[in-house]
């Protein structure tokens, strides 16, 4: 048996009083395609954020690629884990945010190269040259130079991908990656994302374009209150969704 | 017909401003009048201004006053970021002293600040260097000696500086969207890297505006260290008044000198703000995307 990509055992987490997420169990095997979706406040991205640890969990446990994210288990107890081994943990795993957040002080380039250089100390030249080839591969070859101000949404997006990718990440996670975009920008996007899942990255995508999971997607997982109430494949859960809240919202997005 | 561009279609006749006019003649005759009154004032010897601007104390004492301002500055700036860092973090102990230090040096006034390190000898006579209740001193020297009227100024200025400073650094650092941050996270950078990489080069562009205010303030309050007798600009030329009666001029003098020193001071700002500027401004960077001042492919 391979091992497993993510595997989430009974993940909650609250703010506060208030629980977002109240048991998540999933497992996402390497080279998935896994699609998340569910209304607002259903805690998909909360969920996502988990995973990376950009948010700590409050129960249950949660292992990417065999390892606990965040924590040390020594028998019962868990222990936080030191800044730099979270920082190590992360850097392994690349996300793409709604907003893209690139750094708008740095050029596409730069913002590609940021981390490679800087966090893995890589050779300049070969960073170079494969910052080069990651942002000609989503389509941006002719936009090394420009600052994130001088680009549209979907490039700004496009570039936000080819930064991820630069850390040669095992698991990428996309947090409504199109949900910004004008929407004559959203296919650019949903293409280099084709592509990547054709590659055989392993990605989860929280995402509100069904006819993107229906397509790419190998699973897709729709989460309501904080809870998983569906689990299959695309044609299980989109077109031929069991549970009543499933249905419901499956209707009112198509 | 080729020179012709624009093709109005419409002839129009300009709002007449008469009051516009009045009133810039008005202030330009008045202006002119105060102008000529002290140019010609029997009273004010234009020989002995023009005989000390270019005096070799003056210059050197003006020399004086940008070192202490470009030092003071520069300890100030380095305390401030530390004192912003220690307000944000969540370690409650740095936040209170932080908060409490910057407190205590924006609520008593800069002078009196200067006259209590000037006055530091009467409290510590010696300074003594050794291990703490046992007798044993490696050194000990009088606090006269070692802490000079130059040093407890540069101390001053700079322990106050840093108060202000500090909060002008903690708002640049807070006006950096906090997404910033959860990417370098994601990217895998620690928090000591994002804050130099990420954070403080965006922060600046909030930063410098209000900085180069409190340069320009630092250059000025350099003239309160004649309480503890450091012979710089305001000093000098305070003490030659004092010999040769011609107060009035001398301060023309000092004043000439502190504002050719704060234009100079202005242009670094310029350069800092476009150099923070980069990628905020999309005609700017377009610039140096076409090869203005270009270093090429990163």
């Amino acid at each position: 048996m391979t091992q497993l990509m993510v595997d989430a055992q009974g993940v909650r987490k609250s703010f506060g009083s208030n629980e977002v997420l109240k048991g998540i169990n999933l497992t996402v095997s390497p080279g998935q395609v896994l699609c998340l979706l569910g209304p607002s406040g259903s805690g998909k991205s909360t969920f996502l954020r988990c995973i990376n640890h950009l948010e700590t969990i409050n129960g249950g446990r949660l292992y990417v690629d065999g390892a606990l994210m965040g924590f040390r288990e020594k028998g019962d107890v868990l222990h936080e884990m030191k800044p730099s081994a979270i920082a190590k943990q992360r850097s392994e795993i690349g996300m793409v945010f709604q907003k893209f957040n690139l750094f708008p002080h740095l050029t596409a380039i730069e913002n590609v190269l940021e981390a490679p250089l800087g966090i893995k100390k890589q050779d300049k030249a070969s960073a170079v040259a494969r910052a080069k080839e990651l942002l000609a591969s989503v389509g941006l070859k002719d936009k090394e130079n420009h600052y994130p101000s001088q680009l549209s949404g979907g490039q700004q997006q496009r570039v936000a991908i080819a930064r991820a990718l630069a850390m040669e990440p095992k698991l990428m996670l996309f947090d409504e990656p199109t949900s910004a975009l004008d929407p004559e920008l959203v296919g650019d996007v949903l293409d280099v994302m084709r592509k990547l899942a054709k590659s055989g990255m392993t990605m989860i995508v929280v995402t509100h374009e069904i006819g993107f999971a229906r397509e790419v997607a190998d699973r897709v997982v729709f989460m309501d209150d904080g809870l998983v109430v569906e689990d299959g494949t695309p044609a299980e859960v989109i077109d031929n969704p069991q549970n009543p809240r499933t249905q419901v919202f499956i209707r009112s997005v198509l | 017909m080729a020179k012709k561009q624009q093709n109005h279609d419409i002839v129009v006749v300009p709002l007449r401003h008469p009051w516009r006019w009045v009133s810039a003649a008005v202030i330009i005759l008045l202006l002119g009048a105060f102008i000529y009154s002290l140019w010609a004032s029997p009273n004010i010897n234009h020989e002995i201004i023009a005989q000390f601007l270019w005096n070799g104390k003056v210059i050197q004492a003006a020399g004086l006053t940008v070192f202490l301002t470009v030092i003071s500055m520069f300890i100030g700036a380095v305390l401030a970021i530390l004192l912003a860092i220690m307000k944000l973090s969540s370690n409650p102990v740095l936040r209170v002293v932080a908060t409490g230090y910057i407190g205590f040096f924006r609520g008593t006034p800069l002078l009196l600040q200067v006259v209590f390190w000037g006055y530091l000898g009467i409290i510590y006579p010696t300074i003594d260097v050794g291990i703490p209740f046992t007798n044993i001193v490696w050194f000990s020297e009088k606090t006269s000696v070692v802490f000079t009227s130059i040093l407890a100024g540069i101390i001053a200025l700079s322990l106050n500086e840093a108060a202000y400073a500090a909060e002008i650094v903690r708002a640049g650092i807070l006006s950096v969207d906090g997404g910033q941050t959860e990417a370098a996270k994601s990217l895998g950078m620690g928090s000591a890297y994002t804050l130099r990489r990420i954070v403080l080069p965006q922060a600046m562009r909030v930063i410098i505006p209000p900085m180069g205010n409190e340069f320009i303030s630092m250059l000025k309050n350099t003239s309160l260290l004649q309480v503890v007798a450091v012979m710089e600009l305001y000093a000098r030329t305070s003490q030659i008044s004092s010999q040769n009666l011609a107060q009035v001029e001398l301060l023309v003098v000092a004043g000439f000198w502190y504002l050719v020193m704060t234009t100079i001071l202005s242009y670094p700002q310029s350069y800092l703000e476009k150099k923070f500027g980069r990628g905020f401004n999309p005609a700017d960077a377009k610039k140096r995307w076409l090869g203005i001042g270009s270093k090429g492919n990163v």
